[in-house]
């Protein structure tokens, strides 16, 4: 058996990076072409890599599925005593591991990317910055591949940070737009918060297991040094989580998301929902020995999950922006993966991460395509029987919608029913929020599918006129995601998914409830259809048949409207309490700099400078240059009475002559008589 | 005897008088040509001082050439000068009390060393030898002799002199 | 006989009166006169000593100064024509030239 791919799986995130480094120094002289064909081709090449490493590790028997390669030792540092009382070398190294769960997230995100790259030429392609656009989703997918692929988590960490700037770039591609670099400039600065959340966690792991590494943690931890529910396992699960609430939209960092939707179409449906949110997830499926060992941090991660499922699903409601829904829908179908997470069933939440790519990215694409054709309107009032005009982004949104809502046979029905499932098992309370916000789901989506496709054209004259369908570099890519959604869920049928991915996760104690019974698994199946076909079915009374029932209800309970409307008013709080003191802060420190650090300091010394000049200027005129005039005055002075000696006159010469003559004979006289 | 030493007395009284008061007088005077007058008085009073000490021919020098020679030209230069205007003139000086006070106090002090001295001087001159030569032939023999010399010096000098003054005073033609 | 010390005396005295007049006046040929008064008292002083030592030098001293006496004279009197002839003047305060 060969094992090139496996033996190679370094390259895979380095073809992006290397036409993303060609676009950053020459991109700017290339055509348009050119520019597709490298940056387009380096994804495509990493796609072909990933699949042949994921084959060859599939040929492998399953207690061997781990490859790891690494390059070399980043950080090597020096010795130090772990809490644990071992003493290790700090070493971080850049290396790359492919085990099954790194493999299914390398080929979601390869596939998905590869077929939302091929979008994006026809979609970008009448816009400015082409180039530019297409070097930051090649550096994107660098980061993202790096963060999947990682072997230890300070590796991840780097991958996190750049997919996290890459986010920030392409949020704010149009940079020209206020509200567009406001939203990245958002994205990036909530994203930091879950970001120090995760750096402590990384520390923490560092002083208690003395490795970065995955595959050490497994190990570690399965030998048992540590007991379940050890306040370190907590800190360490709870900060890593913070990390993903962040990265992954969750309460109370999701705000960013929506905002999002600023940018470019295909970077909503590449980063906001197929991949690089769904990074928290992956993150903490890494992670799950420490989770395993701290069941207080799973509860929390269980509950944030459901309640931001519900809380999102709600403002999903009575959007009115096409990709504004979407981003609720994101930020809703995520918590249900954190549900699953939370609840223990790590392998149904990356079964829903694989799903939700699927139809989350055509969705995205499919509006994408919708606003294409509407000359980039996007608000959902101004469409409206569209399905006849744009048939193709019709069916595979149809589709998408039917996948997201849970009906079978299609992915996303298989995913939620194995999170509901487990969901039931580990707490009732929690399977009916979810139950709930399966409903919505369907309810929503289907408004959006209604309002879009269906009844009466809303949509203004003059954008009517250029309705068309888009060109065949954005239809096939709806039609593969549209053809993945369909049997995507398939591979999870029989448990085959999660048996799969059990060398992932650390076997720890069973739990004392047993698994439910087939009966109460189908039951809970059907419960699942049923309310998903309540929404659809009340979606269709609501803006099908009775159009004037939306507005009637949101005047009746206008409180309640304008509440949800508003998003909670959410951001307007974290405005008041957060933001704005922050900006506080800076003011007062930048008044500071100006009048005290460069008021006092500098001018200050500037100030003093000028007095001790001064002041030396007066020594040396007064004193130093006074001694000298002093000198000369009192020579000045003595001269007048010296002077007057120098009469001219004889007779005054010939009188001091006489007077020293008196004084002489004195003198001698008096030495003669004694 | 006693006549001798008296008439002696009496006279060196009256030589000394005269030349004090004619010098006390000569320095007092306003009028220039009195105080060359009184100055004449003076030097005839010194000779007749020489006289009496026995040097007659410092006597006949004194007369001829003092008062014969150097007084008439200080007559002759008097007249040269402008008399009426130095007439008007103050005839003391500013310093003239201190300059008084410092001569007198010159005067004293001289006075306290001679009276000092006295005693030691009060001999009477020995009995001069009556000379067989006259005083003239002595100081002519002692002059020719051992001060021949000086003697040349003195001559050259006054020959400088009378150069000196005649280019002195002559006028610039 | 009269005694020597009468006659230092009043050479003393005429010694006196010659410097208080070379002191006092303003008219240089009384001063120069007063100087001649000066060594009248020097040669005064000179003959006493001559005749008390029963010596002769003091009367070829007293010769020679009458011979220095004569010939400053004669210089000192040419240079106040001199200076009269430039200046108009013959007042020792009236010659200050080298005045400060």
């Amino acid at each position: 058996m060969t094992s090139y791919f496996l033996d190679h799986i370094w390259l895979i995130p380095l073809f992006p990076l290397a036409t993303a480094a060609v676009m950053l120094l020459v991109g700017r002289r290339l055509a348009n072409a050119a520019v597709s064909v490298l940056c387009v081709g380096s994804v495509l090449v990493s796609f072909v890599y990933a699949v042949g490493a994921f084959l060859e590790l599939v040929a492998r028997p399953a207690g061997e599925r781990l490859a790891q390669t690494i390059l070399f030792e980043w950080i090597p540092a020096g010795a130090y005593h772990t809490s644990g009382g071992m003493l290790d070398r700090f070493v971080a190294d850049w290396g790359f591991l492919l085990d099954p769960l790194s493999g299914v997230m390398v080929l979601i995100v390869t596939g998905v990317g590869l077929l939302i790259h091929f979008y994006s030429i026809g979609y970008m392609g009448h816009e400015g910055g082409y180039y530019r656009f297409f070097g930051y989703m090649n550096l994107f997918m660098f980061s993202m591949l790096t963060l999947v692929l990682a072997n230890n988590i300070l590796l991840m960490f780097v991958g996190w940070e750049g997919v996290g700037l890459c986010s920030y770039l392409l949020i704010g591609f149009y940079f020209k737009k206020k509200s567009a670099a406001d939203a990245g400039k958002k994205a990036f600065i909530v994203n930091r918060i879950g970001d120090a959340g995760f750096l402590l966690g990384i520390f923490l792991i560092s002083a208690t297991l003395g490795t970065l590494r995955f595959a050490d943690f497994h190990a570690a931890l399965v030998a048992g040094q540590y007991a379940t529910g050890a306040s370190v396992m907590t800190a360490i699960a709870l900060l890593l989580f913070v990390g993903a609430t962040g990265k992954s939209a969750q309460i109370p960092l999701y705000v960013w998301l929506p905002d999002a939707m600023e940018g470019p179409t295909p970077v909503s449906a590449l980063i906001h929902a197929a991949t690089m949110v769904t990074a928290g997830v992956y993150m903490v499926v890494r992670n799950n020995a420490f989770y395993q060992l701290a069941p207080a941090a799973m509860a929390v991660v269980a509950v944030i999950g459901a309640l931001t499922a519900i809380f999102a699903a709600t403002m999903g409601l009575v959007q009115t922006d096409i990709k504004k829904v979407l981003a609720y829908s994101t930020i809703s179908q995520l918590g249900y993966m954190f549900l699953a997470c939370g609840v223990g069933a790590f392998a149904a939440g990356i079964f829903h991460v694989m799903t939700h790519a699927f139809f989350k990215a055509l969705l995205f694409l499919g509006a994408g395509s919708v606003i294409h054709a509407m000359s980039g309107e996007q608000d959902m009032q101004k469409m409206g029987a569209l399905a006849g005009k744009i048939p193709t982004t019709y069916r595979t949104m149809l589709i998408a919608t039917l996948a997201i809502a849970g009906i079978p046979p299609l992915a996303g029905f298989f995913s939620k029913d194995e999170i509901l499932g487990k969901t039931f098992e580990a707490n009732h309370v929690l399977w009916l929020v979810g139950w709930v916000t399966a409903g919505l789901t369907a309810f929503y989506m289907f408004r959006l599918l209604f309002l879009t496709f269906y009844g009466t054209s809303r949509v203004p004259h003059d954008v009517e006129h250029h309705i068309h369908e888009s060109p065949a570099t954005m239809t096939v890519p709806l039609m593969i995601l549209a053809a993945l959604s369909v049997v995507g869920g398939w591979v999870g049928i029989g448990g085959r998914f999660e048996h799969f991915l059990d060398p992932v996760i650390v076997p720890m104690a069973e739990r004392p409830e047993a698994a439910s019974s087939a009966g109460t698994e189908y039951a809970l199946m059907a419960a699942s259809v049923l309310i998903a076909l309540a929404g659809i079915a009340l979606a269709w009374q609501m803006y099908l048949k009775n159009t004037a029932l939306p507005a009637k209800l949101a005047k009746s309970w206008n409180w309640l409207y304008q509440l949800v409307y508003h998003k909670y008013y959410v951001d307007e709080i974290y405005d008041a309490m957060f933001v704005n003191r922050a900006k506080d802060l800076g003011l007062a420190l930048g008044s500071f700099d100006a009048n005290v650090i460069d008021g006092l300091g500098v001018n200050g010394a500037g100030w003093l400078t000028r007095f001790i000049s001064t002041l030396s200027m007066w020594w040396d005129t007064w004193i130093v240059d006074g001694s000298v005039r002093l000198g000369a005055r009192i020579v000045w002075l003595v001269s007048y009475p010296v002077r007057m000696m120098q009469t001219g006159l004889m007779q005054s010469y010939m009188l001091v002559i006489v007077l020293g003559l008196i004084g002489f004979l004195g003198y001698y006289f008096y030495l003669w008589k004694h | 005897m006693a006549n001798g030493m008296t008439l002696d007395r009496i006279l060196f009284y009256f030589f000394a008088g005269l030349a004090i008061a004619s010098g006390a007088l000569m320095v007092t005077r306003k009028n220039v040509v009195h105080s060359a007058v009184f100055l004449i008085t003076a030097l005839l009073a010194t000779a007749g001082i020489f006289l009496q000490l026995q040097a007659e021919f410092l006597f006949a020098v004194q007369i001829i050439l003092y008062v014969g020679g150097i007084m008439v030209l200080f007559v002759f230069v008097i007249m040269l000068v402008n008399l009426d205007v130095s007439m008007r003139q103050l005839p003391f000086n500013k310093q003239g009390w201190v300059a008084l006070l410092l001569g007198v106090a010159l005067g004293a002090e001289l006075l306290v060393a001679l009276r000092g001295g006295v005693g030691t001087l009060g001999l009477p001159p020995a009995a001069g030898p009556a000379a067989a030569m006259g005083n003239t032939e002595v100081v002519s023999d002692v002059l020719f002799q051992s001060y021949m010399l000086p003697f040349e010096a003195a001559s050259i000098l006054l020959l400088v002199a009378m150069i000196g003054a005649v280019v002195m005073a002559k006028r610039r033609v | 006989m009269v005694p020597t010390s009468n006659y230092l005396f009043l050479s003393l005295a005429l010694f006196t009166i010659g410097v208080i007049g070379v002191l006092t006046r303003r008219n240089v040929i009384i001063i120069l006169m007063s100087i001649e008064l000066i060594l009248n008292a020097v040669n005064i002083n000179l003959v006493a000593f001559s005749h008390m030592l029963g010596s002769v030098n003091g009367q070829v001293f007293a010769i020679f100064v009458i011979t220095d006496a004569a010939a400053e004279a004669a210089v000192g009197l040419g240079i106040i024509i001199a200076y009269f002839r430039n200046r108009e003047t013959v007042l020792a305060d009236e010659m200050d030239l080298l005045k400060w």
